[in-house]
């Protein structure tokens, strides 16, 4: 099933984020999966995130969808050239696999293999172009396909709350210029700054799923306000995960906090994507919380 | 070494359109070939129809001092001109369109590598000759250089407070790229078409 027809009904759009493990035993993972988040809508499969190499992609998609999940293949431009980035794609197509993230990718030098050659053939939007040019029976080199061609809903991400937002927006839009459907964004603190964000980004007229990550700790918090890109924490929320230990060591307070952002956010953006990093567990008491 | 070709007619067509035009050749190094006859032919039909305010052909505009002194003579022209065009190397075009940033300064030149020496002039804006100028849709900015990433469709999600996400001492690329063109008034270039970069022109030359 493509998400897309599901935003295209006015469904909220819940998705959620599974890392595949470096090494090749997934089946805890896919347990996991199973029974945290069977009851959302698909879960996303990240490619090499933050450039560790890890298993692929496209593999932890096929073995979810078999287990009756929805799966939304993430596809970066670092590791492979538009070679094989077209031909994961029909690779996909042929395992049966409809939804797509599509990215630009971490540098190589942010991640375990620092030595590795950065590719960057394409980037996210001419990602986006071939994956269209590919729908519409022929190749980036011009070539035709043989036979149908394969039909995605194209994903893209966008950074609502970074500090270049207006060359974030300029980008979003070449995204829709080239052809993407829906978008999910980075991970969403601040609700204020997200809502202005949508007031420009709806006249693109593309469904968007607001990022959530659970907040596991201050120093967690602390850390992605050093070094991740996009992400502030506010100092209130840092504040409110440092008064009670144990109670944010069990989840509450994150789940609180995640709960009430999801909340805000909601009246202006059409889903969520919650990326969970290893608490896939907390996914169903959060959606609960936040009345979904 | 470096050779530099002109981009197609219909694209310096475009550039040019109904605008009044101050043209910059350089004749700079040894180690560039540069298209003379072709830019001369084109600069006379030009001249001819009215459109240019003024020419200045010189070598070494890379060198940022000697670049300035020369065109400071010619102020008047280039106030009086819609578009600056300059025909040379990628370099080049980039150390005037940091000096003149209130101006729409263009290029009309594609930069090849070709084997051999490179130039070797001292270099504070890099080119690495991709064989597509991308300078007029960055404000004059070179995006393969200038990213650490050498994207030609616009910013990643890895810039932080404006710095680039491989390297916190460098600004990022397209944070530079993008407050340029909207001091030109030319953020209308970002809704370009898609880029897709060729890596193959070393075949074409
Ligand atoms: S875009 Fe950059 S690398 Fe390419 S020719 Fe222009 S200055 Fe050189
Ligand atoms: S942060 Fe900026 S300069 Fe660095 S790779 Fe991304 S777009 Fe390029």
């Amino acid at each position: 099933m493509k998400i897309t027809e599901l935003f295209e009904r006015g469904e909220f759009v819940v998705s959620a984020e599974v890392g595949p493990p470096k090494g090749f035993h997934v089946e805890h993972l896919l347990e996991e999966a199973k029974t945290y988040l069977s009851g959302i809508t698909a879960v996303n499969v990240t490619d090499n995130q933050s450039s560790v190499m890890r298993l692929g992609s496209l593999a932890m998609c096929k073995a979810l969808k078999d287990k009756g999940l929805t799966p939304i293949y993430q596809l970066t431009c670092r590791d492979r050239n538009r070679i094989a980035l077209q031909s994961d794609l029909l690779s996909a197509a042929m395992f049966g696999i409809e939804n797509l993230l599509l990215l630009t990718g971490d540098h190589t030098k942010l991640g375990d293999h620092p030595q590795a050659k950065p590719v960057f053939d394409l980037d996210s939007v001419s990602l986006i172009h071939a994956v269209k040019k590919l729908e519409e029976g022929v190749d980036l080199g011009g070539n035709e396909l043989i036979g149908e061609p394969p039909k995605f809903a194209k994903g893209a991400v966008v950074s609502p709350c970074s500090d270049s937002v207006d060359a974030q927006l300029a980008k979003m839009e070449r995204k829709v210029m080239a052809g993407a459907d829906y978008f999910q964004t980075q991970a969403v603190f601040e609700p204020e700054k997200f809502i202005k964000f949508m007031e420009k980004a709806k006249q693109f007229g593309k469904p968007v799923q607001v990022g959530i990550i659970i907040p596991k700790s201050a120093g967690m918090c602390k850390f992605m306000n050093n070094n991740v890109a996009g992400v502030h924490v506010p100092e209130e929320m840092i504040e409110e995960l440092k008064k009670d230990k144990e109670k944010t060591k069990a989840g509450i307070t994150g789940v609180e906090i995640a709960a009430r952002i999801i909340k805000e956010c909601k009246p202006y953006c059409q889903g969520v994507h919650i990326m969970a990093l290893g608490w896939e567990s907390k996914v169903p008491d959060l959606l609960k919380a936040a009345g979904i | 070494m470096l050779i530099t070709q002109l981009k197609p007619r219909e694209t310096i067509e475009a550039l040019t359109e109904g605008k009044k035009v101050f043209i910059i050749n350089c004749h700079g190094c040894k180690e560039v070939h540069f298209p003379v006859e072709e830019a001369d032919e084109l600069q006379k039909a030009w001249t001819a129809q009215g459109k240019v305010t003024g020419i200045l052909t010189t070598d070494y505009i890379c060198n940022q001092e000697n670049m300035e002194l020369r065109l400071r003579k010619h102020m008047e022209e280039i106030q009086a001109a819609d578009v600056v065009l300059v025909f040379s190397c990628g370099v080049g075009v980039q150390t005037i369109a940091a000096y003149l940033e209130e101006k729409k300064v263009c290029a009309a030149c594609d930069t090849c590598p070709l084997p051999g020496f490179q130039g070797v002039t001292p270099l504070e804006y890099k080119c690495d000759q991709c064989g597509e100028c991308y300078l007029n849709l960055t404000g004059g900015i070179c995006p393969i250089t200038a990213c650490s990433k050498s994207l030609v469709n616009g910013q990643c999600g890895g810039a932080k407070n404006g710095r680039c996400e491989v390297d916190s001492d460098m600004e990022c690329g397209w944070e530079r790229i993008y407050r340029r063109l909207a001091q030109i008034g030319r953020l209308d270039v970002l809704k370009c078409p898609t880029q897709v970069r060729n890596f193959a022109t070393d075949d074409d030359v």
